[in-house]
């Protein structure tokens, strides 16, 4: 009956070509707002860096101002300890933040996949620092950190440490002080990320493996990482980006300092054309950023091989 | 312990006591791991992740220059003080104009944008697609001089449009790939059955398809808000006036101050966090399910 019904169903063309007689132009004009306004407000902008960055653009010092040629890319690469010194700093901030962030986040993930009681609640409170902002997070530690009131003085009060130490003032503790700062913001990112792809993950095939003998850690490491590992991938290689980029964290905990020594390089940047209002500068310094990170990403994905197992 | 009785009663001579372990150890490996392999890490995490939160509501309760761990006796006065002394009143009402206007835009833009990605093969695809990949490594920090200069042209500088258009246009990308992974998971013989049925393209996607995507539409629209809400330099850059500044650059304004008043400082964290911590424990459960249904695979 219901093949007969769909066999004998003629209007099937007319609707084909129903389906197929506006689509000529609605794509377009479906897309047009977002193309539009990441034409004005993203590609522009990047290509008025790409030029600036040719040119000597100060308005503080107009008689300058004009075609530098490479002027400006020969002084960043010899000429700018600054920039080596954040570059360097931005990689090492990088790479830890994303390494410490991806282990604990996987743990945490492994941890609430389990089924427990109260676990709706666990996974809520764990999760919630992922929803704070930078400026948030910096205001909170700032509070954690500070020398009279925070964490150091009951710590002290307990014989744990000394009096009226500020680890966000000292050079020696400002780096671990930061790290553990963006960590307690950035390990939900992962965690949620990564529980969400062990949802898909087949219990068939911990059970064949249950069969097999395998342990739990041979488990973890034959089925669960490899199922996993797309999404590794992709989400390490989004928040390395990210964490890049990022200057809200460090700007407002840390300032940069002390002494520079929190400096990362797009802070370095922002510093150049907002205080410094060496636009010209700045936007060499930014091209060679994006150059870099794009170079980085290109090579992560390729030794990673994304997306060559599972097809 | 019925099915054990069971199989020992079973007619299976020497090999019996051996045999029943099997179920029980399969079982507990995956489904029950020991209690304390979740309960210990958790609470340690928890620790970890709570005694902020907590820290920053003891400074916000206690009254100033109390040292006690223990917001009590309880006071109001460092909100009152933040609220009005310190704008932020006119901050809050601002951050919500802005995150209520990236939240609309950004998911009609996206959703029109992820509706033709998810349905049309059309010419500039891959181009288009693989122009959202390549803004992803665009750090809209490093964009600000350019972007400042063109809101100075549209004459947008100390407005709050300036941060909602900036604020969508980066959230625009990831928005509109997830949402055309969700619009791909809902069959397209849904919709032409609807347009047999006479409905046109426009109310055949607002019956069929749009209720579906409820799920998408939520993770996408509480992003963008709570993205927008967070975000700090846009506003700090383009936002000149004190009465149209949001409330992250309230913060940072409390924060760098030469002597910093801690109290006003939690309390006004606290304001800042209470919408996108609502907003959060509201789409909490739908996040999960958001990202496996529509995130990177699709």
């Amino acid at each position: 009956m219901a093949q007969a019904a769909a066999v004998a169903k003629p209007p099937a063309p007319p609707r084909r070509r129903r389906a197929s007689a506006t689509p000529r132009r609605l794509p377009y004009l479906l897309i047009a707002p977002a193309a539009l306004l990441m034409l004005g407000f993203i590609a522009y902008p990047v290509v008025s860096v790409f030029y600036y960055s040719l040119q000597h653009y100060n308005p503080t010092k107009p008689w300058r101002n004009g075609y530098a040629g490479l002027d400006n890319f020969v002084r960043v690469f010899t000429d700018d300890p600054q920039f080596w010194d954040t570059l360097t700093f931005s990689a090492k901030w990088v790479f830890v933040e994303v390494g410490l962030q991806l282990l604990f986040g996987l743990a945490l993930a492994l941890i609430v996949n389990q089924t427990f009681v109260g676990r709706g609640l666990g996974r809520a409170m764990v999760f919630s620092p992922w929803a704070v902002s930078g400026v948030l997070t910096s205001a909170i530690w700032v509070l954690l950190y500070n020398s009279q009131t925070g964490l150091t003085r009951y710590l002290a009060d307990l014989g744990i440490g000394s009096y009226g130490t500020s680890w966000l003032s000292d050079t020696s503790t400002v780096f671990p002080a930061a790290v553990v700062a963006d960590l307690w913001r950035g390990v939900p990112f992962f965690a949620i990320l990564i529980l969400a792809d062990l949802q898909s993950v087949s219990k068939d095939l911990y059970e064949a493996a249950e069969v097999d003998g395998a342990g739990r850690l041979q488990q973890f490491w034959h089925i669960t990482l490899p199922h996993l590992k797309d999404a590794i991938v992709l989400s390490t290689l989004l928040r390395a980006v990210w964490e890049f980029n990022n200057v809200d964290l460090l700007y407002t905990l840390t300032g940069g300092g002390p002494a520079g020594e929190t400096t990362t390089l797009p802070l370095y940047i922002a510093n150049t054309s907002v205080d410094a209002h060496n636009f010209g500068y700045a936007s060499a310094l930014t091209t060679v950023a994006f150059v870099i990170l794009l170079f980085c990403s290109m090579v992560y994905l390729r030794l990673s091989k994304f997306g060559g197992a599972s097809k | 312990m019925i099915t054990e009785e069971a199989t020992q009663a079973a007619p299976a001579p020497v090999r019996a006591t051996p045999e029943p372990p099997r179920p029980a150890t399969r079982h507990r490996a995956w489904d029950e791991v020991p209690r304390w392999h979740v309960y210990l890490p958790l609470s340690v995490y928890l620790v970890f992740t709570l005694v902020p939160f907590y820290w920053i509501v003891l400074f916000a309760l206690r009254p100033a220059g109390s040292t006690s761990l223990v917001p009590w006796p309880v006071t109001f006065d460092h909100f009152e003080k933040v609220w009005t002394e310190r704008s932020f009143g006119t901050y809050f009402q601002n951050s919500v104009l802005v995150g209520l206007c990236t939240l609309v835009l950004t998911t009609l833009v996206a959703l029109a944008g992820g509706y033709a990605l998810a349905r049309f093969d059309f010419k500039v695809k891959r181009g288009f697609l693989l122009a959202l990949l390549c803004s992803q490594f665009v750090p809209g920090a490093l964009l600000l001089v350019p972007l400042f200069e063109i809101f100075a042209k549209l004459q947008l500088i100390n407005s709050l449009g300036s941060v909602i258009l900036a604020e969508t246009v980066f959230q625009l990308p990831l928005s509109m790939i997830l949402l055309s992974n969700f619009i791909k998971n809902v069959p397209y013989s849904l919709e032409e059955a609807a347009w047999v049925d006479g409905c046109n393209r426009l109310t055949a996607f607002r019956i069929v398809v749009l209720p579906l995507l409820r799920p998408g539409l939520i993770a996408v629209g509480s992003f963008a808000f709570v993205h927008s809400w967070n975000h700090f330099l846009f506003a700090l850059m383009f936002l000149n006036n004190q009465d149209k500044q949001t409330i992250p650059v309230g913060l940072n304004t409390l924060m760098s101050a030469d002597s910093v008043d801690l109290g006003a400082l939690a309390a006004g964290g606290i304001i800042a966090a209470v919408p996108v911590v609502l907003v959060f424990a509201f789409i909490q459960k739908w996040l999960i399910t958001g990202f496996s249904a529509g995130a990177v695979k699709g």
